[in-house]
């Protein structure tokens, strides 16, 4: 079990018992479900776009696995306040760390908290429940009503 | 005869095998089994010694592959209780076997208003495959009611058999309760109807004696993946009667009798529904696996797994937090469980990390989930090559992943 606390790292054990952001945002601008037909997760992301294109609120519920539910909710963390354009490139640096061959240094560079995910490398299986909330969060901002982690 | 397991263990050589650094435990045969190296070294020799096309060249290469292939058809008739080996129609798996019958006999028989009634404990396998029916023919689905303990309701699905309904499809064993269902009694309801019955046996042919003759239904389909054999090789039998009336599934070679462009007459029955080269050697390594599981005698085996089922429930009733998801009196060697505030995804992880593998999610049964009150499970199912110690490895990954979660 002792290799497993690389992937169940205690930030993500805090914020799966407890999510940041896990409530609905009432008319949000933007909204998307995720789901991963694999496992069954399901989650709902809100974004909330301000009028100078920076996000103003994000926030999720849905139920799901301890990575997926510590992914969204770190994300959001992350996320919330910046640009769209910025966010877009956390999401190309979060899925390289996540999908990158396991064994090279992992790259966390402006990431934060999020290189907690850096274990999600041993365990390809789990690539598609870190990615759930994000790959949501795409859908919502590209105006689409639902993502799919295929 | 004694059952040796430590002898049965060294003859699957997966099992001497690691997972992440530690002894593989191996509690996934629900999904496929693995083999004995019967059934490897058979396929091997097939492929170095004996292969070619079947049914086509006239010299003596083909002539022995072909006598070979047939004789498995044999093999499986007597191994499931078939009178009639020309009963048994080869196909890739289960699943295949299921949409044969509904692209077939389903496409015949099952008109506009018309009824199928299924379990709410189905695999998709045995939902999609009617819905897509019901969906071009234009008839409707009804689902049987199962209790909170995973039991079928047989007044219930009784009550649903109506002068509307044409068909009758259930699991034999469920892949997730391990409920086994009354078949020849459900049967029996059915056909004072005169409804035609579909059984997916496809957890219950690795598990226990089955005579599909005296339990009666009209189709029993099953997977040889599940029962030690190699993936590609899969049954379905018919009633004779039936299969002789059903249009052709696919069409092309070896399932014609002569071809012109003004029309096509057809192979009789099983060749009539064995379009295409088959999976030759798959079905020769089938044959391989009924040899080896006759030598050990499937009573055997369902005792040996019985016992073992009651130990594993047992130990894992030990378990903080642990609930078991199917709790029927008549069950087979599965286990599916959930872990407080632990999702069975993680679970199935934790017991990767310790060389434990489990399916977890909601093992393409989602109505099931639905119906239990669960979005997955994990499940450890048994068989025959599993021990006492594999239960206590898993019970001891249980116990740690509980504790890392906590």
């Amino acid at each position: 079990m002792e290799d497993l606390r690389e992937l169940y790292q205690a930030t993500i054990l805090g914020h799966n018992k407890k999510p940041r952001n896990f409530r609905v945002i009432e008319h949000a601008s933007h909204e998307a479900d995720g789901h991963n037909p694999l496992c069954g997760d399901e989650l709902t992301l809100y974004a909330q776009v301000a009028e100078d294109g920076t996000l103003e609120d994000v926030a999720f519920q849905g139920s799901g696995c301890a990575i997926s539910k510590a992914s969204a909710s770190l994300m959001t963390d992350h996320i919330k306040g910046k640009s769209l354009a910025q966010i877009d490139d956390d999401f190309e640096r979060f899925h390289e760390l996540v999908t990158a061959p396991p064994g090279e240094d992992a790259k966390t560079d402006g990431l934060g908290k999020l290189a907690v995910f850096a274990g999600v490398r041993e365990y390809p299986m789990r690539v598609k429940c870190a990615t759930l909330a994000w790959h949501a969060l795409k859908a919502a901002l590209g105006g689409e009503a639902s993502a799919k982690t295929e | 005869m004694s059952f040796d397991v430590e002898k049965i263990r060294s003859e699957f050589p997966i099992l001497d095998t690691e997972m992440r650094g530690r002894p593989l435990t191996y509690l996934d045969s629900g999904a496929s089994a693995q083999k004995p190296r019967a059934v490897i070294d058979a396929m091997a020799a097939f492929y170095s010694e004996h292969y070619a096309n079947i049914h086509r060249g006239v010299y003596q290469l083909s002539a022995e592959a072909t006598a070979s292939y047939e004789a498995v058809r044999g093999k499986v008739a007597r191994f499931i209780g078939a009178a009639n080996e020309r009963e048994i129609i080869f196909v890739r798996n289960a699943t295949e076997a299921i949409n044969l019958v509904a692209r077939t006999w389903g496409e015949e028989n099952i008109g506009e208003g018309d009824e199928i009634v299924l379990t709410w404990m189905e695999h998709h396998a045995n939902i999609v495959p009617w819905q897509m029916l019901a969906e071009r023919r234009g008839a409707k689905i009804r689902v049987a009611e199962i209790d909170d303990d995973g039991v079928l309701d047989v007044a219930h699905l009784e009550s649903l058999l109506g002068p509307r309904t044409k068909l009758l499809a259930f699991a034999h064993v469920s892949n997730v309760l391990g409920t086994i269902n009354p078949v020849a009694e459900l049967v029996a309801l059915a056909k004072e109807r005169g409804i035609v019955t579909l059984v997916d046996g496809a957890q219950a042919v690795p598990h226990q004696p089955v005579d599909v003759d005296a339990l009666g239904a009209d189709f029993y389909a099953f997977s040889g993946h599940k029962v030690i054999g190699p993936s590609g090789a899969g049954v379905l039998h018919g009633s004779m009667p039936l299969l002789d009336a059903m249009p052709p599934f696919m069409g092309g070679g070896d399932m014609i009798e002569s071809v012109s462009f003004e029309g096509t007459t057809f192979a009789p029955v099983p060749q009539k529904f064995e379009a295409g080269t088959p999976d030759i050697a798959s079905v020769i390594g089938f044959g391989a696996a009924v040899d080896y599981l006759d030598g050990i005698g499937m009573d055997a085996i369902a005792a040996y797994e019985h016992e073992l089922l009651q130990y594993a429930t047992e130990r894992l009733e030990t378990v903080p937090g642990l609930r078991i998801v199917g709790r029927a009196k008549e069950k087979g060697a599965v286990i599916s469980f959930v872990l407080e505030d632990v999702h069975p995804h993680d679970i199935g992880t934790c017991l990767d990390g310790e060389g434990v593998a489990v399916r977890a999610g909601h093992h393409c049964a989602q109505p099931l989930m639905q119906r239990m009150g669960v979005p997955a499970t994990a499940r450890a199912s048994l068989a025959f090559y599993n021990t006492r110690d594999d239960v206590d490895r898993l019970v001891e990954a249980l116990v740690k992943t509980a504790e890392l979660f906590a």
